[in-house]
């Protein structure tokens, strides 16, 4: 019968047009899997760095939760005039600390920088971060193997990403 | 070629400070270029100090650390004429690498 053949060949055109979209799809994922294999440090937390989200960028960078502490002191500015240059400042005197890292939740990638320290190197740490938009500045300690954090918020007039 | 890292180490009693600069342009990717365009990223990832073959601080960072970056921090020991190994890997497989005196 016509309609039922109509029907088939519908199908089947469907059938193929999602095989093509499905084999895009794996083809567009190796590429940029290939593409980044060769050019990514390898010791660099790809995954956590391209997180988008706070929950997913800690997950990523700690596997783990964290508790505020006030043992940690983060130096920002309260306002920030141009947010392509902001000053932020470490610091803290919980005991053996292994990992320092600074996330900016409303940043495209929520992760800014991340800082490994063996023993005997002081956990204090100053850089230079950009800031799209005003956003809480969220640092995360870890210490004795427990992840502490603080946040502060700046304020940013220009934002730092770009349009 | 000049380095793209400055460096400053200075020793001091029990201490060595490190403060250091690198040219480098940071590009987040999501800027547009004059023409509209969107400048692709290029951001160093690793950034690694060496004292005495022992690593005293890795730095990750992604795009959102500023352009030409600065960096402060110090480690137990480290006297003056000590070497300091400086190397960075950027998203492009660049990289750099300096040998420092401890001041």
């Amino acid at each position: 019968m016509p309609t039922a053949q109509n029907a088939r060949q519908g199908t089947t055109r469907r059938g193929a047009l999602k095989l093509l979209a499905a084999l895009g799809v794996v083809g567009g994922a190796l590429r940029s899997v290939a593409a980044r294999a060769g050019v990514d440090t390898p010791n660099w937390p790809a995954n956590a760095f391209h997180s988008k989200n706070q929950t997913d960028a800690v997950k990523a960078l700690y596997g783990k939760d964290f508790t505020p502490s006030d043992k940690i002191s983060l130096d920002v500015p309260e306002i920030a005039e141009n947010g392509a240059v902001v000053p932020v400042a470490l610091a803290t005197t919980l005991p053996n600390v292994t990992s320092m890292s600074i996330l900016v939740p409303e940043n495209p990638f929520t992760i800014a920088a991340s800082y490994t320290f063996p023993a005997g190197t002081a956990p204090s740490i100053a850089c230079r971060l950009k800031m799209a938009k005003t956003s809480e500045v969220l640092a995360l300690i870890e210490s004795d193997g427990k992840l502490f954090s603080t946040t502060k918020t700046v304020k940013v007039t220009l934002g730092g990403c770009g349009g | 070629m000049p380095s793209t890292i400055r460096v400053r180490a200075i020793a001091g009693g029990t201490s060595t400070e490190v403060q250091s600069l690198i040219q480098h342009p940071m590009d987040s990717g999501f800027i547009k270029d004059s023409t509209g365009k969107l400048i692709p990223p290029h951001y160093i990832e690793e950034l690694v100090f060496e004292h005495a073959g022992k690593k005293v601080l890795t730095a990750f960072w992604g795009p959102a650390v500023s352009k030409d970056p600065y960096i402060k921090f110090s480690f137990q020991g480290g006297k003056k004429g000590d070497e300091l190994k400086i190397s960075w890997t950027d998203n492009l497989g660049k990289s750099d690498s300096l040998t420092a005196k401890i001041g």
